[in-house]
């Protein structure tokens, strides 16, 4: 398979997106504005404000007397008309839409007040009387619940510590963080009694397992909950995979008061309430030969994923498992892996997922080792990359990188970033007394998820007990209607993306038309689409399998458009005219064709089969490659750290339309840095959210975001139809290391944690 | 985030909404951007809001007495208000771009925000508010007007209808640390030099602006040495102290 890509073709060319003209005249059409109901009723949502607390009584009654509410649906509803979501890990703490007896979070939902407006329903809030009986909650997550804990080895990492000549061990903990999609969640319920089906409009985004959990808990055969999406979604970045459960319980909701009813999410509960990333303790053990070869690394994780292992959890643990050997020919890896609960609002996808932690401790640990080595950071990487004659290459961990050629990306990044010039400056400033850093990451960004890799935490025996899971599919559908107009449908749930312009380029390519003649429909409908449980807009696989399927959908509507020419003798017959014979005159059509012109195609990558015995997986399809520098100057006085320049290179296969790209790498930084110099979440000790608004919660603003120098070098997957691999997540991963490495190198000091804020790279300084 | 139900009046003149304030459990709403998102989070909670929007004469802007008197209505994005040399400086820390065009001079003055620019501008240049309620008017000194976090002199009834900035010879330099741009100050130092008079005042470190006599052999030192940060998420007692010695050497410094 593959495509030819030259100057003929619209694929490969950096063309304007066919979304922004909507967006930019205010014709998006965005969760909020629509109203695909009549007289749907406003939800607000009582949730808890402790912590850990006993819900000793709920009485809703003088709420019910307010004027203009319809109703309220309480914990008690939610335990009566549903099931908890099922869930991947040992199920001890049973989890539902809402809180019954216990709240684990502050923020946790405890009722939904329903109302003619949201001012009536959240007056109506305030007239739920509710008492908690306060218990003590669990924040420290080496005290938290363990609910797996899977211990992994490959090669002989034991031996090869004990045959090291230089082993460098440390604690690296990466922070919850999140992406803070400008748009919330949103959800629409309208449960008809009569058929018995839930109808629910959500700003979702997949994965569409997802859709199965949710259906679960509804008690509902999947057939019978209708989940739409609307066409524009502002952000995501994983975020809102986590509206599934909000759709339940509005869904609960809407079947309880017998009508329908709206939620939209605002900022308060979105950031108390609505999902983060995982916060992850990570102790590494890398053992080093004098020579600066890596021999083996050993990690020991706490992954704290909040107050349930909510759905699809620990799969932020397990999503990077693949690749726990980063970018290095190292071959003796272990790990074991605690998924731990604590007292925190449920964890799950955020851009990177899994990577941003995985690469804060490996590259973090390469620094050190080259520090106590002598070596150069850039020198010591180099020393470890696989080579570009490896690829295909099987980590030990059992993860398929696919293509590459690291080394040479890595000397474009240095060539880029003036490296050598950068050190002499650096020695420069040091001999004037200024905190002057330099900071390198190698990353492996992987693409397009195998849904299996969930499975390794259970073990081999657990896993042979249930259905083998596997791979990453996606549907799409091609169709051209009557007077030759043709139509894509995707169930790839863009969140900004672009790939209504990426799916219009490819269709153009494959029917002989310009992308302007090509209608991109985004909504998913999960009783019209073609979709499957891997679909969505997750583990950047819109490049691989989304284009993959849009592009054999295509290929399908083009080998009939030929059959039907060839049949009729005329290889001059217009698209139009083609399409008008397919639909008006089946008599002309050749033995054994269908009439019309409809065609689904289903894609999945190969290589992506469930874990094997001895827990290895190919986690993921693709794989990335990025090297980034960052260069910083620390204020000695104030501790403000200024990122100086930053260069990030990137192969990511094929470039399918390259304004998108850059448009992903600007993104994934702006997120990257957010996490290494301003965004955490955090609790007191009581389990209180102190980061409950835009105030103290730090997201950049473009004016607070360095300047960005960006390089491409293009390998081209063997695993996917176009030669794409994703890039989505990539400096999500590298840029928080590659400060921090950098900040760490100014300061000359080996311990550091995120955010680099400038209060607490004083008291670093201070130390 | 939507507000409890309040009353809602426009009045169109200063005298009704005097008038109006003058009812129990009144709040002057003028450029909102405190104000709105309190009321939307219901950490407040009055019966009648007091629209000033349309009272056109609060709007004014002019060089009087030897300061620049600047009305209730005019916004923090408001050219005219460049013409005070530290209001020129401090100006564009304060919010975003967005928020000064809506909110106020006055308004950030009667809101007394302890991280704000403004008061401590006014306390530092030895300027004044007018407030008018129904018993008349009354000018009320900076250094009079400033209690401590949200709390400032004013009578609840009172509407600050004009603050004055002097234009009396001073030159200024304006320092200040936020995390991002346009966020709260995680401190505000501000120098002030008319010949051989010299004035420094500090802000986001106290519980209202203030006013320090420093040692000019060692300002900074010496400012860090009066104040008593309370510290916060993002910055504790220890460095916010830091950072008044820091900046009040830098804004000495450029003075210099």
């Amino acid at each position: 398979m593959g495509v030819a890509v030259g100057e003929k073709t619209w694929v490969g060319r950096a063309i304007e997106r066919l979304e922004d003209e909507p967006l930019l005249r205010g014709e998006g059409r965005f969760m909020d504005d629509l109203d695909p109901v009549p007289n749907a009723r406003h939800a607000a949502i009582l949730r808890s404000p402790l912590a850990h607390a006993r819900i000793v009584r709920l009485d809703a009654s003088r709420a019910l007397g307010h004027p203009g509410v319809v109703g309220v649906l309480t914990g008690a509803d939610v335990v009566a008309m549903s099931r908890p979501f099922p869930v991947g890990v040992e199920d001890t703490r049973p989890y539902y839409a809402a809180a019954h007896e216990t709240a684990r979070y502050a923020g946790e939902p405890v009722a939904v007040a329903v109302a003619r407006d949201r001012y009536a329903a959240e007056d109506a809030l305030e007239l739920i009387d509710v008492e908690y009986e306060p218990l003590e909650p669990v924040l420290d997550a080496e005290h938290g619940e363990v609910v797996s804990d899977r211990s992994f080895s490959y090669g002989d990492p034991g031996g090869a510590v004990a045959a090291a000549d230089l082993v460098v061990s440390g604690r690296f903990p990466f922070p919850r963080w999140s992406g803070v999609p400008l748009e919330c969640y949103g959800v629409v319920a309208d449960w008809n009694g009569a058929t018995g089906v839930l109808t629910a409009w959500a700003n979702f985004q997949g994965p569409f397992t997802l859709h199965s959990v949710a259906a679960a808990a509804l008690r509902l055969p999947g057939a019978r909950f209708r989940l739409i999406t609307p066409p524009d979604s502002g952000g995501s970045f994983g975020i809102k995979a986590a509206v599934y459960v909000y759709v339940v319980l509005m869904g609960l909701a809407s079947r309880k008061l017998g009508v329908p009813v709206r939620w939209t999410e605002d900022r308060l509960e979105h950031l108390a309430a609505s999902s983060a990333s995982t916060a992850r303790i990570t102790d590494v053990e890398a053992a080093f030969a004098a020579d600066g070869e890596l021999l083996a690394l050993r990690y020991d994780v706490f992954e704290d994923v909040g107050a349930y292992a909510r759905a699809p959890e620990p799969a932020t643990l397990y999503r990077m498992h693949g690749s726990l050997s980063g970018a290095y020919r190292v071959r003796n890896v272990a790990a074991r892996n605690r998924v731990v609960l604590t007292n925190r609002c449920p964890t799950a996808l955020n851009r990177g997922f899994g990577g941003p932690q995985l690469y804060f401790a490996i590259e973090r640990a390469m620094d050190l080792a080259a520090g106590r080595l002598g070596l150069d950071p850039a020198d010591l990487r180099r020393r470890n990359l696989i080579g570009a004659d490896e690829f295909p290459y099987r980590t030990p961990s059992g993860g398929l990188y696919d293509s590459g050629d690291y080394e040479a990306c890595l000397d474009e990044a240095l060539e880029l970033s003036r490296y050598r010039e950068r050190r002499a400056e650096q020695a420069s400033a040091r001999a004037d007394g200024r905190l002057y850093g330099v900071g390198v990451a190698c990353v492996v960004e992987p693409s397009i998820s195998n849904m299996g890799y969930i499975t390794l935490a259970q073990t081999p025996d657990e896993r042979a007990a249930g259905l083998p899971k596997s791979g990453n599919a996606e549907g799409a559908t091609v169709a051209i209607s009557p007077l030759g107009g043709i139509t894509v449908r995707v169930a790839t749930t863009p969140q900004g993306q672009g790939h209504r312009t990426v799916c219009a380029q490819i269709v153009a390519d494959a029917l002989g038309v310009s992308p302007a003649d090509v209608e991109v429909v985004t909504e998913v409908d999960t009783s019209t689409s073609a979709w499957t449980v891997a679909s969505g807009n997750y583990s950047s696989r819109f490049s691989g399998v989304g284009a993959g399927a849009v592009y054999l959908a295509a290929q399908k509507v083009a080998a009939k458009m030929q059959a039907i020419r060839d049949h009729l003798g005329d290889d001059s017959l217009s698209l139009r005219r083609v399409a008008g014979i397919a639909h008006w005159n089946p008599d002309a059509l050749p033995p054994g064709v269908e009439p019309g012109l409809h065609e689904t195609a289903f894609y999945a990558a190969p290589n992506l089969a469930p874990p094997d015995d001895d827990d290895r997986v190919a986690s993921s399809a693709a794989h990335g490659f990025i090297c980034d520098v960052a260069v910083v100057e620390v204020e000695q006085d104030t501790g403000r750290v200024r990122v100086l320049d930053y260069t990030t290179v990137h192969d990511a296969g094929r470039l399918l339309n390259p304004a998108l790209v850059d448009g992903q790498v600007r993104g994934g930084f702006a997120h990257g840095a957010g996490a290494a110099l301003f965004e955490r979440i955090v609790y007191d000790d009581e389990g209180n959210l102190l980061t409950s608004s835009f105030m103290d919660y730090l997201c950049p603003t473009a004016p607070d975001l360095p300047p960005l120098r960006i390089g491409h070098r293009e390998t081209p997957s063997p695993f996917t139809p176009l030669g794409a691999k994703g890039l989505g997540e990539g400096n999500t991963m590298s840029v928080p290391v590659a400060i921090a490495n950098a900040v760490a190198d100014a300061l000359g000091v080996e311990e550091i944690d995120l955010p680099l804020t400038p209060g607490r790279v004083w008291e670093l300084l201070q130390r | 985030m939507k507000p409890a139900a309040f009353e809602y009046e426009r009045p169109s003149s200063v005298d009704e909404a005097v008038a109006a304030l003058g009812r129990d459990g009144a709040k002057v709403l003028a450029g909102g951007q405190s104000l709105v998102p309190a009321l939307n989070m219901r950490v407040i909670r009055p019966e009648r809001l007091v629209d000033i929007n349309r009272v056109f004469d609060l709007d004014n802007v002019a060089e009087t007495d030897g300061a620049l008197a600047v009305g209730a209505l005019v916004r923090q994005a408001d050219p005219r208000l460049r013409r005070h040399p530290l209001l020129a400086q401090a100006l564009p820390h304060v919010g975003h771009y967005v928020t000064r065009n809506r909110g106020t001079a006055c308004g950030s003055l009667a809101h007394a925000d302890a991280a704000a620019e403004l008061p401590l501008c006014l306390l530092l240049c030895g300027g004044s508010v007018v407030a008018a309620s129904a018993r008349g008017r009354r000018e009320i000194a900076a250094s009079e007007l400033f209690v401590g976090p949200y709390t400032t002199t004013l009578e609840p009834d009172e509407l600050v209808v004009e603050s004055r900035w002097p234009l009396d010879g001073w030159t200024f330099a304006f320092e200040e640390l936020a995390q991002r741009h346009g966020d709260y100050a995680l401190c505000i130092a501000a120098a002030a030099r008319r010949g051989d008079e010299r004035r420094i005042a500090v802000g986001a470190v106290t519980p209202a602006p203030a006013l320090l006599d420093v040692d000019s052999e060692r300002p900074g030192e010496s400012a860090a040495e009066q104040v008593e940060p309370w510290g916060n998420l993002h910055a504790s007692s220890a460095y916010q102290r830091q950072l008044v010695h820091v900046l009040v050497d830098r804004a000495v410094a450029r003075l210099a």
